[in-house]
């Protein structure tokens, strides 16, 4: 397996963990940051930062 | 509100331009200027999975079960991050093996079991149906909203439904553009082009909707966010409604992503380019990402604004106070909605002719004598078979939708048909990657998760419609409550789908790897497997060649004509007889290359199972049920033959190396026992002890390059290559040989030197060998030839000798890695040589010299670069 | 001394052979296929053969069964590959007198023709 493919492997991973409990239930808070709901804004950034690691990753090809 | 006449003809005008755009697809793609060769249409295209549920149900989802909708799409994004290892390796596999459905890959995996791809398909329809029901329900309230009536469907009678003109609609695009002719690839370019299209609209819609809810009536996010915060009711809207449910609401999505009909058909089959994934890996999710952006202020602005009266699934609509954006939103979930119900009857109706009515008629040559495989226009058969399904399907879910009326909501009855594709998974991922998996393990695993599903899935659904007596699901039945369907052995504590998405899987995970281990694989699933498992590996070209029976090429070609036509059929023939560059006439019999390249063609038509039995139905001329057994224990034979084959390859090689051995043993006890011998004696015989070792040396490094070159692990870099340097380094590097006996080598090339796109390193071997060979078998002062040529997109080269020449009847044997070389000594070089030939698409064969049987030629024919053709 | 015809296809085989038998003192002519082996037991009138099995043309079985077939009496010797008990008994069958598998052991090789040679006619 290359290297490239290790590497979208662990970063799917890591957002998978991120996605689910527990990690998830830290961020499962009714408060609201810069007036954004906590969990919704934490959901979206971490989804974000993976399609941009995704992106710079399979940019760069096997 | 708008006027319903003013809503039909927008409707009707945006169905007309996807008409449009479908059929300017279609012609780019017959021009060969394809519209959707790019990753970016391609990404788009699989957006399709965004369907009315996504436009709709999540809002509607969001405001009563809070941020649950997101698991939906946080599936799909990882399940894309990995795409390069799973999506990839399924496109590979589907390519390779012309597989167009998710019914015709499980089959073909398990050894053609047209049972598995019959119960495949079977699950797939069963478990759409309902989804595709949903979309048209969706269409239709919302065509009575924007246009001011009410929302429920149930006091309109069928004929006056839009949601049954709409259908119909849809059954004419998709039979139009997707049952348009009978494709070995099964690639529909103006249907891709007009889906992908769709999710430019439907986002466009979407985020149009949010953008004015939540900078129009309110004051931005963070003002909407603040409202809703400062209303206590609505703080489930912004929680998680429990960890079990949101974990296996993931796992579900993820591979239904990938395993939904429409996904399949989009992502694998409609694939053109393996690039493409890599845009897609990110794009796909991105684009998933934007259209939830908006889903929870439109839920809580809908919680906010609007009264208990409106149904949260409408909000998206319902909060637009202006007729033109009303109808925009309207459009988009149109959009939504029809995109889903043409992909995924246009993959249903390859499924059901592939895998449940073709085997079918098949396997009952009933009517009229010779049977099914000797009609005429088989092609317009099967076309015909799926025009009628994709009309039946559609109905069946206008149907369901009319019967059900109110009672499903969207998200509920999705996630049900989730759940049953997510049931493919074990089968069709596992079997990707585990050679051990066997057709009874796949078979035992779906049959026992589809019959969870259907318990603790369907079931509870159902009774919400009043199918089935609500009681069951409230206390169990017969009242047993550890039966209940939602909370089966007492589980709780993931939700009611969680939990059945739990149950289903681990039996079906669990039967599929127990039956599996129990059982024998038969030779077909286990080369099947090899093929599926180590497509990496496999270098294109020869592949399974299971095959014993014997068919004139005649048969075979008309066979083939009947599904793709006379033309496309002899030229399938031609071009197979050019490469194998020995002339194939119509009685002769053909080879199982050939044989197998008609089933793959046939393969991308009819799917494998049927492919299978119908070259089975040619070759031997005998019912089908009873070919196949035949087939089967052909290739059990077949493989104790092979065996045979290589005892016979030990002892070949074995007598080679026993040669050499016998020298070096005999000179070595000469010396140690004679140390008294003239020092001349001993030094020619030291010379002939170094000569036997090097030759011992030789054979070794041959054997184990064909071993390497048998399992397909020798690296090649193919790359256009200089053949008149290749020619002029492989002579100078024989020119002692040919100095040494006195013989002469005239090197002649045609023009500037041919291009070929090879290896280099490979082509010098097979030189080599093949001008060793030529001046060992040439007398003294004779002459060996060495002409490159190029024609007709291949470039030629030839090596003649003026030795004994081959006797016609050798011309094949000498390529034979288990047959003793005809000339004495030439040992396996030629059988390496050929297979290195053979591994860039190139041919190797022997002819007279000059007819008069004296000499021998040995032609190599190599590809060249594609522009050059 | 003796008159010993070794028939092998192999010219580095046949140059340890030659010198096994001349280093015992006997006198050695060689071949290298089955028809000049038949030409040269007539002509050559030798003791003893020393016969490969696998010879081009003519096999080795095929030019004992003629020898014996033609009326020749004296020993006939078989270079066989080891554990091919099929070929053995063939070979036997066939008329040869012993047998030797190759890659053979020179002093094993020179052993069992002394031996032969000393049994008489």
């Amino acid at each position: 397996m290359s290297r490239v493919r290790a590497k979208l492997i662990a970063v799917t991973a890591l957002a998978a963990a991120c996605f689910t409990y527990p990690l998830l239930s830290l961020f499962d808070r009714p408060t609201l940051v810069l007036g954004l709901p906590l969990v919704w804004a934490y959901l979206f950034a971490v989804w974000a930062v993976l399609v941009v690691a995704v992106a710079v990753l399979s940019r760069r090809g096997d | 509100m708008v006027p319903a006449w003013v809503v039909v003809v927008v409707s009707l005008a945006y169905l007309g331009l996807l008409f449009g755009i479908a059929h300017r697809g279609d012609q780019r793609a017959a021009a060969g200027r394809s519209l959707i060769a790019s990753g970016g249409v391609y990404a788009l295209s699989l957006a399709v999975y965004a369907t009315s549920w996504t436009y709709y149900g999540s809002v509607g989802r969001a405001a009563t079960r809070g941020l649950e909708f997101l698991t939906i799409y946080l599936g799909p994004a990882l399940a894309m991050g990995c795409s390069a290892i799973v999506l990839q390796k399924l496109i590979r596999v589907s390519k390779r093996y012309r597989i167009t459905s998710l019914s015709d890959f499980a089959a073909a995996r398990y050894g053609n079991s047209r049972l598995l791809g019959g119960l495949v398909a079977l699950i797939a329809v069963v478990g759409t149906v309902p989804y595709i029901a949903l979309q048209l329900k969706a269409v239709s309230s919302t065509f009575r909203l924007v246009s001011g009536g009410a929302v429920s469907t149930t006091d309109v009678p069928a004929y006056a439904d839009t949601a049954l003109y709409v259908a119909l609609v849809l059954a004419l695009f998709a039979i139009l553009f997707g049952t348009a002719h009978l494709d070995a690839t099964e690639r529909h370019e103006g249907v891709v082009a007009a889906i992908a299209f769709e999710s430019v609209v439907k986002l466009v819609a979407f985020l149009a909707a949010g953008l004015y809810v939540t900078f129009g009536l309110f004051g931005g996010l963070t003002d909407l966010f603040e409202a809703a915060a400062a209303t206590p009711a609505l703080a489930t809207a912004v929680a998680i409604d429990g960890y079990g449910n949101w974990f296996w609401l993931i796992v579900l999505s993820a591979f239904a992503v990938l395993l939904l009909p429409r996904q399949f058909q989009i992502a694998v089959v409609e694939n053109v380019d393996e690039r493409h994934v890599r845009t897609a890996s990110w794009l796909f999710p991105l684009y998933l990402l934007v259209i939830n952006i908006f889903v929870l202020p439109i839920a809580l602005a809908g919680l906010l604004t609007l009264g208990p009266a409106v149904s949260p699934d409408t909000y998206v609509l319902a909060l637009q106070q202006h007729s033109a954006l009303a109808l925009l939103v309207f459009v988009g979930g149109l959009s939504a909605a029809t995109g889903m119900v043409i992909v995924e009857t246009i993959a249903l109706s390859t499924m059901v002719s592939n895998s449940l009515v073709m085997p079918l008629l098949l396997r009952r040559p009933r009517w009229g004598g010779p049977g099914l495989a000797d009609r005429g226009d088989l092609g317009r058969l099967v076309l015909r078979i799926r025009r009628v399904t994709i009309l039946v399907v559609l109905l069946l879910g206008f149907g369901f939708f009319r019967i059900t009326g109110d009672a499903l909501g969207l998200v509920d009855m999705g996630l049900v048909s989730f759940a049953a594709v997510a049931q493919f998974a074990p089968a069709l991922l596992g079997g990707l990657w585990w050679k051990g998996a066997t057709r009874n393990g796949a078979l035992a695993g779906l049959t026992a998760g589809i019959v969870l599903w259907a318990y603790t899935l369907l079931m509870p659904e159902l009774a919400r419609t009043g199918w089935v007596p609500e009681s069951i699901v409230r206390d169990g039945p017969f009242g047993v409550a550890l039966l209940r369907p939602q909370e089966l052995f007492g589980l709780t504590g993931m939700g009611a789908v969680g939990a059945g998405v739990f149950w289903s899987l681990l039996v079906n995970v669990a039967l599929f790897v127990g039956v599996s281990l129990a059982g024998r694989r038969t030779p077909a699933e286990a080369g099947n497997a090899a093929l599926f498992v180590d497509i990496d590996r496999r270098t294109p070209g020869p592949g399974t060649r299971f095959y014993r029976g014997s068919v004139p090429v005649a048969r075979l070609r008309d066979l083939l004509a009947r599904f793709v036509g006379a033309e496309a059929a002899a030229a399938l023939v031609t071009e197979h007889t050019a490469r194998r560059g020995v002339p194939l006439p119509d009685e002769a019999l053909a080879d199982p290359e050939l044989v197998r390249q008609v089933e793959t063609a046939l393969t991308g038509a009819v799917g494998p199972a049927a492919a299978r039995a119908l070259v089975a139905s040619v070759a031997d001329e005998e019912p089908l049920g009873m070919a196949e057994v035949v087939e089967l224990v052909g290739e059990a034979q077949h493989l104790r033959e092979l065996d045979r084959l290589k005892d016979e390859f030990v002892a070949t090689v074995t007598h080679e190396l026993r040669t050499p051995l016998t020298a070096i043993r005999a000179f070595t006890e000469i010396l140690r026992d004679n140390p008294d011998l003239p020092t001349e004696e001993r030094a020619r015989y030291l010379e002939i002890m170094a000569t036997e070792t090097e030759r011992l040396t030789r054979m070794v490094n041959q054997v184990l390059d064909l071993a390497r070159l048998e399992s397909g692990q020798a690296s090649w870099q193919v790359t256009d290559v200089d053949l008149r340097s290749v020619v002029e380094e492989a002579a100078s590097a024989t020119a002692q040989l040919f100095t040494d006996k006195e013989v002469a080598l005239d090197v002649e090339v045609d023009g500037p030197g041919p291009l070929a796109h090879v290896d280099r390193d490979g082509v010098m071997q097979v030189l080599l060998n093949l001008l060793s060979n030529a001046v060992k078998v040439t007398p003294p002062s004779g002459r060996v030839r060495v002409a490159v040529r190029a024609d007709d997109g291949t470039a030629r080269i030839d090596v003649s000798d003026d030795g004994p020449g081959v006797p016609p009847s050798d011309r094949e044997l000498i390529f034979d890695r288990f047959r003793r070389g005809a000339a004495g000594g030439t040992g396996l070089g030629l059988a390496i040589s050929r297979r290195i030939v053979e591994q860039f698409g190139g041919t190797l064969h022997v002819s007279d010299c000059g007819g008069d049987g004296r000499g021998a030629t040995f032609t190599v024919g190599l590809p060249v670069p594609a522009r050059r053709r | 001394m003796a008159r010993i015809l070794i028939c092998d296809d192999e010219p580095n085989i046949v140059v340890s052979l030659e010198f096994l038998m001349r280093r015992q003192g006997h006198e050695v002519r060689s071949v290298g296929d089955g028809d000049a082996a038949l030409a040269a037991v007539t002509e050559f009138e030798p003791d003893l053969v020393l016969l490969d099995l696998m010879l081009p043309g003519r096999d080795g079985y095929e030019v004992c069964q003629t020898l014996r077939a033609d009326g020749f009496r004296r020993k006939i010797v078989m270079l066989t590959a080891k554990g091919r008990e099929a070929e053995i008994t063939k070979g036997f069958a066939v008329g040869a007198d012993d047998y030797v598998t190759k890659p053979f052991g020179t002093q094993e090789l020179v052993a069992r023709v002394q031996q032969l040679l000393g049994a008489g006619p």
